[in-house]
């Protein structure tokens, strides 16, 4: 399957598993919002330019938020962790030029310990803005801090669980052909 | 002049990327004041088709739970019928017949239309349900929507075949709603904890309450009929000592997870009354 074709079904999967399985979950409490579907944008690879990828998180993130009745606060956010991702993978990457030498990050090409680390430092900065974004119509700070917390702690285990569950392979490509 | 460009080559990431954060900005807050209408248009109708594809197969596994509450509500109406109350001595009593068939469309103040479900929302602050009853259908916003067992929330927004409603487990939404047992009224809202519970607020203590009374839709809210829809049952009194008023924690009485056909209520003579209710504040300005 060509890389666009695989990149166009992820989009359309990600949204439908959050808006139709994932959002219709019972909220176990308030500070918990299973989020999975901006793992879309870290899967992304590693050849897109910046003004790219914050272009398709952008449509992505608007996609979302038309199911959700929220234009644009998917989107900001979606469009902040494609702004950062670059320089996480440029400040994480091990192996010397893994990100020419393997397609997009993984636990292949990165790691298992650089790969989270990357995972966990781009949902830390989605949840924070998002629930920032929210905090301003209201809430407290408590919610703030209590709803980022709870709620990243949620989407590493559901990505955990979706990194295990279906292990990309990375085949290791050598650009000396 | 060349430094400028060269500015703008140098941080063309950092600026695109300023740009679209105030575009997603922009659409958010002006979304929160003015309740843009055209940005949900097109889109209402495409995620509203999806929604609908998706909910057919819900809808299947719910059957039992709709089949309950519409013979719930079948019930409920059935008690109110007329024939049921008949006191002793017949004819002789003067009944006031309040339906005049033959110009019965002159004083039928609320219109009911039936909506299926078709999407909705329970996990965040803001929900909605997504209707599959539109502008060409009659929706309009600010009509009230009804449960089989209890209000609902209210239209939003419209497209030509779909209507956004936001329920009351929204924290934008405010609704009157009294006490049916001693009328006081308070205004219904979501303080975002639990979905389970909604707050009833401006109760005055001088008001008698007890667990377990019912809360119904005021007719002051100019949305709902003047048939008591439930809201909700009182579930705890938060009394608050700094306050001449009650706190209430209200059960809804609808259960949002699995409401599969509303009621919307359209007021035929809300024109008039918001017209009056208009020149009255501006003889006050």
């Amino acid at each position: 399957m060509s890389e666009l074709l695989k990149n166009i079904l992820r989009f359309v999967l990600f949204i439908f598993v959050q808006v139709f399985i994932l959002f219709k979950i019972p909220p176990l409490h308030r500070f918990i919002t299973p989020y999975l579907y901006y793992l879309y944008i870290l899967w992304l690879p590693f050849s897109m330019s910046r003004a790219g990828l914050m272009s398709l998180a952008f449509i992505f993130g608007l996609t979302l938020d038309y199911f959700m009745h929220t234009p644009g606060l998917h989107a900001a956010a979606c469009v902040l962790i494609a702004y950062l991702r670059p320089f996480v993978v440029n400040m994480l990457i091990s192996q010397e030029g893994a990100d020419k030498n393997y397609l997009s990050p993984s636990i292949t090409s990165m790691g298992w310990a650089p790969y989270f680390t990357y995972v966990f430092v781009l949902t830390l900065f989605h949840h924070g803005y998002l629930v920032f974004l929210e905090w301003m119509s209201f809430g407290s700070f408590l919610y703030f801090i209590g709803k980022v917390i709870a709620t990243t702690g949620i989407s590493m285990l559901l990505i955990l669980l979706t990194e295990l569950l279906f292990f990309r392979k990375e085949k290791f490509r050598t650009n000396t052909v | 002049m060349r430094n400028v460009f060269l500015f703008i080559r140098k941080y063309s990431n950092f600026l695109f990327f300023l740009l679209l954060q105030i575009t997603a900005l922009s659409f958010l807050f002006r979304y929160n004041k003015y309740h843009e209408a055209a940005f949900m248009n097109v889109a209402g109708e495409i995620t509203g088709s999806i929604n609908q594809r998706f909910s057919k197969v819900e809808y299947y596994f719910r059957l039992n739970k709709i089949n309950e509450q519409l013979a719930a509500e079948n019930l409920q109406l059935h008690q109110m019928l007329k024939d049921n109350y008949e006191s002793a001595g017949g004819p002789n009593t003067l009944v006031n017949d309040t339906i005049r068939t033959d110009s019965g469309r002159e004083i039928k103040k609320y219109v009911w239309m039936g909506a299926k479900v078709v999407g909705s929302t329970v996990s965040s602050q803001v929900n909605f349900l997504t209707i599959h009853r539109g502008a060409l259908q009659g929706v309009r916003p600010n009509m009230g929507v009804a449960g089989p067992q209890g209000i609902v929330g209210q239209v939003l927004n419209v497209s030509d075949n779909y209507a956004s409603v936001w329920t009351l487990l929204n924290r934008q939404f405010k609704v009157v709603a009294k006490l049916k047992n001693g009328g006081e009224r308070g205004t219904v809202e979501w303080d975002g904890v639990s979905p389970s519970y909604v707050l009833l607020k401006d109760i005055p203590k001088s008001a008698k309450v007890k667990k377990g009374d019912s809360v119904v839709a005021s007719p002051t809210s100019s949305m709902f009929s003047g048939f008591p829809l439930m809201v909700g049952t009182i579930e705890e009194i938060v009394d608050d000592k700094s306050s001449n008023f009650y706190t209430l924690k209200v059960k809804p009485s609808t259960n949002f997870y699995n409401v599969e056909y509303v009621y919307v209520i359209e007021n035929t003579q809300l024109t008039e009354q918001k017209r009056l209710e208009d020149s009255t504040r501006k003889k006050f300005q």
